[in-house]
């Protein structure tokens, strides 16, 4: 273990006072053994997370035909995996913002303390913990034709035949909104219980109501961490694979970019092809974050509030 | 005045529920969790179930689905390698990153910004984004299909999770502690093994339970990297409901119990040391 904090420089040989001067200055910046430690954990994601992606970036100009940007051009002239992009913006885009914006309200409300609010949030981390893979399979079968649900709408007299709910566009926001929104509820939960409740209270004492103080105090101040919850939700949402290819119409509406990408590398072994889509995959998530986080830079981010 | 206030904040108080924004908070909390309580229970139920097609509930029940399952699926190979996989990140994920958080804790360098970076963005980009150039790679250097492989793609989200769940936990960890052990003449193996070890455990007990219900669940890079010596369960789960029509639905149902029984366990044991908060966000509470 070299170079823990107050670590003893080992004083200079005499006669190289300028090494020493440079090592003392260094040091100075925070540059000392102590960053050797960085190393491990930075070699490995540069290894195992920098180099295949490059990897992947050149393998995807040189596909077997069509030239450098062949790979690209076919799969924007192809209307199936064209609109694949439509279809992944259509299903993340709104289980992002519903998984968001039903977190704001109900947070809000339970941002006090309560009996049963540790329960509440065990409770939420169970269908995170689920994984997709389950979370799709329940949902085949809970709101299948014969399923629970829909015989409940049977029973309430709400529906006269089944409602078709799964291998559909349907299933697949269903699943997201199940895995997603508690995901998104406790990172909201956490960044208001960050803003320190005596900020509202002075509001309250100078006379503002609820919406007032909600409107004008708490929201403002938990706006940059509701747009860190809309990117982290967006990300999970953007990269849906398993509940598309179980609960959806992985050939039709719900051909996401991803089994696009899957299904050129892994099934039609198109490697070029399949780095492609990849790439195409993160330039636009990376597009949707990069405007989020814009956006989020004009605003308001002082020492007190929903840091993220 | 002043009666009227305190009578409307009495009022506040004890009618919290009886106003319309808090019964529909309420509701669609309810509605929430009668749904998740409905999608885990048809599962559970159909697995104990002998039939089940057209009623409320199945008709008669049975346990061999699971004996079914576990013949069929090999299910004892499956969770051996799901044990070994898991086991292998969380041990490798924190010694390669409970040095690099202590840094990223203690000093500020140049090029911090770009390093955080550099860590932010295996959890920014998609897995299956990565997945599959990885999956390239892998075939490349004769990994594609093996352990090695699928520990070697599922360290790529843990390390940076454990950076950022460790970072801010070493952040609170007074320095002066440190510096308290040197003035006192301790060396720096003395100061680790004595001093800052101890303080660490909870961070790294907290950090290494949350990369275990993690890698457990990890499906995409799994799919991608494994061959079928080398599925863990979540994968083998899938594979098992895509290649259906031989298969009956109850012992995939049976199997995707056994999975849901061992994240059950495994998240029991993780609510014990962390927060719920943490499963999601790096700790700041």
């Amino acid at each position: 273990m070299s170079g823990l904090p107050l670590s003893t420089t080992p004083a200079a040989p005499p006669g190289t006072p300028a090494r020493a001067a440079l090592r003392h200055r260094l040091a100075e910046r925070g540059v000392d053994r102590t960053l050797l430690l960085v190393l491990p954990a930075a070699l490995s994601v540069v290894a195992l997370f920098c180099y295949p992606f490059l990897y992947g970036l050149q393998l995807s100009f040189q596909p077997a035909k069509g030239g450098v940007f062949g790979a690209y051009r076919q799969f924007f002239a192809d209307p199936f995996s064209r609109k694949s992009v439509w279809a992944t913006f259509s299903l993340a885009i709104p289980a992002a913002l519903i998984n968001v914006g039903v977190s704001v309200p109900i947070s809000y409300r339970m941002r006090r303390e309560f009996r049963g609010k540790r329960l509440l949030l065990a409770l939420l981390v169970v269908p995170i913990t689920l994984g997709t893979v389950l979370t799709a399979e329940g949902v085949l079968e809970f709101y299948g034709p014969a399923g629970w649900f829909n015989r409940t709408l049977h029973l309430l007299g709400l529906a006269d035949s089944p409602v078709q709910l799964t291998m559909n566009y349907t299933g697949v926001l269903l699943s997201l909104i199940i895995s997603g929104f508690p995901f998104a509820y406790l990172l909201t939960h956490s960044y208001l219980s960050g803003i320190h409740p005596s900020l509202e209270k002075a509001a309250a004492t100078l006379g503002a109501g609820w919406w007032q103080r909600f409107r004008h105090v708490t929201f403002p101040l938990l706006l940059p961490g509701l747009m860190t919850t809309f990117c982290l939700s967006f990300v999970m949402a953007f990269a849906v694979f398993p509940s598309a290819m179980m609960v959806g119409d992985p050939n039709g509406s719900t051909h996401v970019i991803s089994i696009e990408a899957y299904q050129a590398a892994l099934e039609r072994f198109d490697y070029a092809q399949g780095s492609a889509d990849a790439m195409i995959m993160t330039a636009l998530m990376l597009v949707v974050l990069a405007a989020v986080t814009g956006l989020r830079s004009r605003l308001y981010r002082g020492s007190t509030g929903g840091k993220g | 005045m002043s009666a009227q206030t305190a009578a409307a904040a009495r009022e506040g108080r004890r009618g919290v529920t009886l106003r319309p924004g808090a019964w529909l908070t309420w509701a669609a909390l309810v509605f929430f969790f009668v749904n998740l309580l409905g999608v885990i229970a048809t599962v559970l139920l159909d697995s104990l179930g002998r039939s089940w097609f057209a009623s409320w509930l199945p008709t008669g029940w049975t346990g061999h689905w699971y004996s079914d399952a576990w013949k069929e699926f090999g299910l004892g190979q499956v969770l051996w390698t799901t044990v070994e996989v898991t086991f292998l990140v969380v041990l490798l994920s924190l010694v390669l990153a409970v040095p690099a958080s202590y840094a990223l804790a203690r000093r500020d360098f140049p090029g911090k910004h770009l390093l955080t970076t550099l860590f932010v963005l295996p959890i920014l980009v998609p897995p299956i984004a990565y997945g599959i150039p990885m999956a390239t790679v892998l075939y490349k250097f004769h990994l594609a299909g093996t352990v090695t492989g699928v520990v070697l793609a599922n360290l790529v989200p843990s390390i940076p999770f454990v950076i950022f769940t460790m970072t801010p936990f070493i952040e609170q960890i007074d320095p002066k502690i440190e510096s308290a052990a040197r003035m006192c003449g301790a060396s720096t193996w003395t100061v680790l093994t004595r001093i800052l070890s101890p303080l660490m455990l909870p961070g790294i007990l907290a950090a290494g339970i949350l990369v275990l219900v993690r890698t457990f669940g990890m499906f995409e890079l799994t799919f991608l990297t494994a061959g079928p010596s080398s599925q863990t369960l979540v994968v083998a789960l899938f594979s098992a409901v895509n290649s259906a029509g031989i298969r009956s639905t109850q012992s995939i149902d049976a199997m995707a119990v056994i999975y849901t029984g061992t994240m059950a366990v495994l998240l029991l044991v993780a609510l014990r040391f962390v927060n719920p908060t943490q499963l999601v966000a790096r700790s700041s509470e």
